[in-house]
């Protein structure tokens, strides 16, 4: 009985005094005092040095995309460092090419501030904030996917440009043990200030997917940064080609909304892809964009219908109708959203059309 | 029996290497042995740390342990020390060596489980070393464990453009010469000798 008190006694005094060494330690060799961020060689903030860049940002409610929310697995955190800031890291290789490795371009997560530093960030970021809304409504528009709608309390209001996104947090639930943040579009009118609309297809073992679909609920709060993006809506007179599959239709949603609220005569074309009837959703919702709109077409296709002869659309890829329609020589923009690999196989169809590249704008939903 | 602290100090470094005669550390020793600047670096670290904890174990051991009769507890102990004398030594390099903390990624850490640091504390009380003598081992042991790690990424350096057989790329030919290299080492032994 004695033994074992001592051994406790003597042990746990052994791992209290390491602990209190390195307490010191951390308050004076792991202390490197406050340190000067300057962004944009105007603004100014003072951040605990020793932490991430990233911490230090959103302390001061600046918000720097972080699908990942800073664990080095998303290479969205990027800043241009301008000076300090020491070399660029081994875990940083993997999302910064060489070439952004010339501009200085770093992972903000993984960058500890030891230094003073200056960075500079795209001035939109600026803008971004951080919101509080309540779920109001949950649909479902397919098998897989569901449509919601947040009303954001008195005081907040959010303003983006049609095309952006907002990152969702999703929280710890059963099965989830880590707060993750994760892209989604939005899907409603930008001059809607306090109400909102996500498109949200359900990942298998998706973490923030599945915190919608499975735990999300009608009354809930949830907590999101945004807006982020740079594709939206680019005013020009050019004819508007618009490519979209699944929750892709999300932004291509807020842009048609903004060509309504601008009662605009743009010549726009909508390519929406699915493989079954099922997939299909807003028919109804296109159908009055259709009426509303002078020149708007919307065209689905589907390319394995259940019933090829009750199926009275397009048929096949949408690649496939893309080569199919677009003959005519024309002035186009494109706006493209979905899967990397879609993108891609799209991309080089519109390039071989004649459609300059600058004038495509997409965003990758990976 | 007396031991003269130098024969142990210079017998821990070339007769009774910690990776040649014991086969300890090898996790960082193949994965860390790429780059000679590199190895350098993690074998200044390894040195540190084992001519720190050495002597803090044998105090440990000879003033806590054996007064209340805890000889048992010394795997955990130990373990526990070297743990927060590693995590001290990453604040002090990662403040003072910047370039040294980031060349040394996760292997600094990773040094809280090299075995080598508890065989060398294992060791000095089983073979019943004193204060000087066990903290000459400690030092003797790391300055050892750089030699050899120096030397294999030497090796490998120069290997690097020759046509090693698929099956036995990364760490198949680098276990082979490091065989080699301990049979090389055997040449030492003659000139002293610990048991
Ligand atoms: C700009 C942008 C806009 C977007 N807009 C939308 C939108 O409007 N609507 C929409 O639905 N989505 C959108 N996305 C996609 C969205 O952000 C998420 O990627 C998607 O919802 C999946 O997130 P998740 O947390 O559910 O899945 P994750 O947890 O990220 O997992 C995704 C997949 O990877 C697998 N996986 C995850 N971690 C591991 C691992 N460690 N090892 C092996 N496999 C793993 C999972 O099994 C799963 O299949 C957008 C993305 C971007 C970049
Ligand atoms: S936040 Fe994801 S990589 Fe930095």
């Amino acid at each position: 009985m004695e033994k074992i008190l001592t051994t406790l006694l003597i042990f746990s005094l052994f791992t209290g005094f390491l602990a209190f060494l390195l307490t010191l330690a951390k308050k004076t060799i792991g202390n490197y005092g406050i340190m000067k961020v300057t962004i944009n060689e105007e603004t100014e903030i003072e951040m605990e040095g020793g932490d991430t860049l990233l911490s230090g940002l959103t302390e001061e409610k600046i918000f720097i995309p972080s699908a990942c929310g800073g664990k080095g697995s998303c290479g969205y955190c990027k800043v241009t460092v301008e000076s300090g800031g020491g070399e660029i890291l081994p875990t940083e290789f993997g999302y910064v090419t060489p070439e952004e490795r010339e501009l200085g371009v770093r992972l903000s997560c993984q960058l500890k501030v030891k230094e003073p530093i200056a960075i500079s960030i795209p001035e939109e970021l600026f803008n971004v904030k951080e919101f509080h809304p309540t779920v109001t409504a949950i649909t479902d528009l397919t098998p897989n996917i569901k449509h919601l709608i947040f009303t954001f309390p008195q005081g907040e209001e959010i303003s983006f440009k049609a095309g952006q996104y907002v990152q969702l947090r999703a929280p710890k639930y059963p099965g989830n043990h880590e707060e993750v943040f994760r892209a989604y579009s939005i899907a409603s009118s930008p001059t809607e200030h306090n109400k909102l609309e996500l498109i949200i297809g359900l990942v298998p073992d998706g973490i923030c997917s599945t915190y919608v679909h499975k735990h999300l609920s009608v009354g809930d709060e949830v907590a999101m940064t945004g807006p982020y993006g740079d594709f939206y809506y680019q005013e020009s007179t050019r004819e508007i080609l618009m490519v979209a599959a699944g929750t892709g239709m999300a932004p291509i949603l807020s842009i048609l909304h903004q060509l309504k609220a601008m009662n605009s005569e743009r010549r726009a074309i909508f390519y929406f892809g699915a493989r079954h009837e099922e997939d299909l959703f807003f028919l109804e919702r296109m159908k009055e964009f259709e009426s509303d709109l002078i020149s708007f077409e919307f065209i689905p296709s589907l390319s394995k219908p259940h019933r090829e002869t009750d199926w009275k659309g397009q048929l096949g890829r949408v690649t496939t109708c893309l080569q199919r329609d677009l003959m005519d020589p024309c002035e186009r923009e494109a706006y493209l959203c979905g899967s990397p690999r879609m993108i891609d196989s799209i991309v080089e169809v519109l390039i071989e059309k004649g459609i300059p590249e600058e004038f495509i704008y997409y965003d990758k939903f990976s | 029996m007396i031991v003269n602290p130098f024969v142990v100090f210079f017998a821990a470094i070339f007769t009774n290497n910690m990776i040649f005669s014991n086969f300890l550390g090898m996790c960082s020793f193949i994965a860390v042995s790429s780059d000679i600047k590199t190895s350098i670096g993690l074998g200044q670290a390894v040195t540190f740390v084992l001519a720190i904890t050495a002597p803090i174990n044998y105090l440990l051991y000879h003033y806590v342990l054996v007064p209340f009769g805890l000889e048992y507890l010394r795997y955990i102990v130990f373990i526990v020390s070297i743990a927060a004398f590693v995590q001290l030594v990453e604040m002090i390099v990662e403040r003072s060596f910047p370039a040294l903390y980031q060349s040394l990624g996760i292997f600094l850490p990773l040094i809280t489980v090299n075995c080598a640091i508890l065989g060398v504390s294992l060791f000095m009380t089983i073979r019943n070393y004193n204060l000087i003598t066990s903290t000459l081992y400690g030092l003797g042991s790391g300055l050892g464990w750089m030699l050899a790690i120096v030397a294999l990424a030497g090796i490998k350096k120069r290997m690097k453009m020759s046509a090693v057989p698929e099956g036995l790329q990364g760490p198949g030919i680098t276990l082979i010469i490091t065989g080699i290299m301990a049979l090389a080492f055997i040449g030492f032994s003659g000139i002293v000798q610990i048991s």
